[in-house]
C-alpha cells in the first residue's frame, strides 16, 4: 500500500511536469529556443548598456551576464507565474483530493528543466572565453540546483496560496521581482557595490545563489561556506512557506 | 446489515464572505470596518447535517440551487473541511469531474486520458493497461491523437466519462453530468452506472434531473435551508419535492 502511494506520487509528478513541458511551446515554432532567447536578449541589452556605453570594469562581461541571467530566469519565471498556479487549476482543487502542493511543484520543476537545458549554452559561451568545464561542476551543479530549488519552490508556494486570498498580490509580485532583480548581483559584481550597502545585498537570498552559480561557471569554484549559508537560508524560508501553504490549503476549495 | 461507508455527524459548513477580500487590498482598506465585520460573518450552508450511507447504496441529493449539494460532495471528497461535526468516509473516493475539468485543450485525447487518469488516482501502469479499452469505450477513434480543442463538447464529455468508467472506485461522486453526449452515449454511460451499481460501488449523485434520480437511486435525500427535509424512498421524496416547488 505504501509502495503504491509513493509510486503514484512519482507518476503524478512526472505526468504533470511532462504536461507542462509539452504545453508551453506546443503552438510555437521555435519551441525550446524561446527559453534561451529571452535571457539572451536581456544579456545583449545589458551588454550594450553597461559594457559598450558605461564600460563596467568586468572581464568577459557577456559570459558574466549569462551565468547570472540563466539562473535568475528560472527563479523569476517560476515566481512570476506563481500567482496563477492554483487559480488555473481551480476545477481540480475543488473536486479531487490530492496533495495540492504538487501543482506549484510541477511548475517549478518545469522551469528547472528549462534552466538545466540552458547549461550547454553556458558551456559554449565559456569555451568562447576559453573556460573549460571543471570537475567541480559535477558537485556544484546539483548542490546549487537544490538550494535554488528550495528557495524557488518555497516562494512559489507562498505566493500561489496567499494570492487566492489577496488577488492584488499578482501585481505586487511583478514590482517585487523588478526590485529584486536590481538588488541581486546579476548584471554587476558584488565587489562594485559600496561597502556600506553590501551587507543588505547579502541579506537577499537570491544573491548568494547567483554568486554561487557564477563562481562555479566562471571560475570552477565551489565555496562550501557560501553554500551552507544560503542553503540554510533557503531551507528556513522553504519550511516557513510550506507551513503557511499547508495551513491555508484547507481553505483553497472555499475561495476558488 | 451492510457496513457504513459514509457517516456525517452533525456536520456544519459555512463559507466566509470573501467579497471584500477578493476585491483586493484597496477595497479592503477603504471598507475596513465593514471588512472586519465580514470576516466574522459567515454564510452557513449546512446546519448540523447527519446521515449515513451504507456500502453499495446509491443515494441522490436533491434540492434548490445553492442549498449545499455540491458542498456536500466536496466534504465527502475531502477537499472541504467542516466547521464542526464529524465526517467518516471509508474507501477510495472518485469524483466525476465537471466536463473536461483537468483536461488540457492543447494535448491530444490520448495524452489527456493519461493526465486525467493519473489525477483521478490511477498509476501510470494502470492507465496504460486500460488505455485501449478507454479509447474504445469513448468511441473517439480517428480523433484520439488530435488536440482536444478540436473536439466537440460532446466528444470531450465522452472522453471524460470513459476515463471515470475505468477507474474502479469504491465511492463514486457524480455531480450533474449524466446528460452528456448523444443519445447513444447517454445510454452507454447510463448502463455503465448501472454496472457500477451492480458491482456494489457506493454512489452519491447530485442532480436536477429528478427522473434519473428515481430510476437510479435506492434512496433520495432532499435538502432545504441547510437541513435534511426528507430522506427515504426516491419516488416519494421526489414527488414531495416536486409538489413543494409547484406550490410556489
Amino acid at each position: 500500500m505504501r509502495d503504491r502511494t509513493i509510486r503514484y506520487y512519482l507518476d503524478l509528478i512526472s505526468v504533470l511536469v511532462a504536461k507542462e513541458l509539452k504545453v508551453r511551446y506546443k503552438n510555437s515554432y521555435l519551441g525550446y529556443f524561446w527559453s534561451l532567447l529571452n535571457p539572451l536578449a536581456m544579456a545583449l541589452i545589458f551588454y550594450f548598456a553597461f559594457k559598450v556605453i558605461m564600460k563596467v570594469p568586468i572581464e568577459n562581461y557577456s559570459f558574466f551576464l549569462i551565468t547570472g541571467l540563466f539562473p535568475w530566469q528560472w527563479f523569476s519565471n517560476s515566481v512570476g507565474s506563481s500567482p496563477g498556479y492554483l487559480i488555473g487549476n481551480a476545477s481540480l482543487i475543488k473536486k479531487v483530493n490530492f496533495p495540492v502542493y504538487f501543482i506549484p511543484l510541477t511548475n517549478v520543476l518545469n522551469d528547472a528543466v528549462h534552466f538545466l537545458l540552458t547549461i550547454p549554452v553556458i558551456i559554449i559561451f565559456g569555451l568562447l572565453f576559453s573556460k573549460i568545464p571543471s570537475l567541480v561542476w559535477l558537485l556544484g551543479i546539483p548542490l546549487w540546483f537544490f538550494a535554488q530549488f528550495l528557495l524557488t519552490y518555497g516562494s512559489a508556494l507562498l505566493i500561489s496560496s496567499i494570492n487566492l486570498f489577496f488577488r492584488d498580490l499578482e501585481r505586487l509580485v511583478m514590482v517585487f521581482l523588478l526590485i529584486l532583480f536590481y538588488i541581486t548581483p546579476v548584471f554587476y559584481d558584488i565587489t562594485l557595490v559600496p561597502e556600506k550597502y553590501r551587507k543588505f545585498l547579502y541579506l537577499n537570498p537570491v544573491s548568494g545563489i547567483i554568486m554561487g552559480w557564477r563562481d562555479l561557471f566562471m571560475k570552477g569554484v565551489f565555496d562550501f561556506g557560501l553554500y551552507f549559508l544560503y542553503l540554510s537560508y533557503s531551507l528556513i524560508l522553504f519550511v516557513f512557506c510550506f507551513y503557511v501553504f499547508k495551513r491555508l490549503s484547507y481553505k483553497f476549495a472555499e475561495v476558488l | 446489515m451492510k457496513e457504513k461507508v459514509i457517516i456525517f455527524e452533525r456536520v456544519v459548513k459555512s463559507y466566509p464572505s470573501y467579497t471584500h477580500i477578493t476585491g483586493g487590498i484597496k477595497n479592503f482598506l477603504i471598507h475596513f470596518n465593514k471588512s472586519i465585520k465580514n470576516f466574522r460573518k459567515r454564510h452557513v450552508v449546512l446546519k448540523e447535517i447527519s446521515f449515513e450511507i451504507s456500502q453499495g447504496e446509491c443515494v441522490g441529493f436533491i434540492g434548490r440551487n445553492g442549498v449545499g449539494k455540491s458542498t456536500l460532495l466536496g466534504l465527502i471528497a475531502g477537499v472541504l473541511k467542516p466547521d464542526s461535526g464529524r465526517i467518516f468516509v471509508k474507501g477510495k473516493v472518485s469524483p466525476l469531474l465537471e466536463l473536461g475539468a483537468g483536461f488540457h485543450p492543447d494535448l491530444t485525447g490520448r495524452e489527456n486520458i493519461i493526465l486525467n487518469g493519473i489525477l483521478l488516482g490511477m498509476t501510470k501502469e494502470e492507465v496504460f493497461s486500460k488505455i485501449d479499452s478507454i479509447i474504445e469505450f469513448s468511441g473517439i477513434k480517428d480523433f484520439i491523437d488530435q488536440p482536444i480543442r478540436t473536439y466537440s463538447s460532446g466528444m470531450v464529455a465522452r472522453l471524460a466519462f470513459s476515463v471515470i468508467a475505468h477507474l474502479d472506485p469504491e465511492i463514486l461522486l457524480i455531480d450533474e453530468i449524466l446528460a452528456v453526449g448523444d443519445i447513444e452515449f447517454q445510454k452507454k454511460s447510463y448502463n455503465k452506472i448501472l454496472e457500477f451499481k451492480q458491482k456494489g460501488i457506493t454512489m452519491v449523485l447530485v442532480s436536477h434531473d429528478l427522473e434519473n434520480i428515481k430510476k437510479l437511486c435506492d434512496r433520495a435525500i432532499w435538502l432545504e435551508d441547510g437541513k435534511i427535509k426528507k430522506d427515504g424512498n426516491p419516488d416519494e421524496v421526489v414527488e414531495e419535492y416536486r409538489k413543494s416547488i409547484t406550490k410556489e
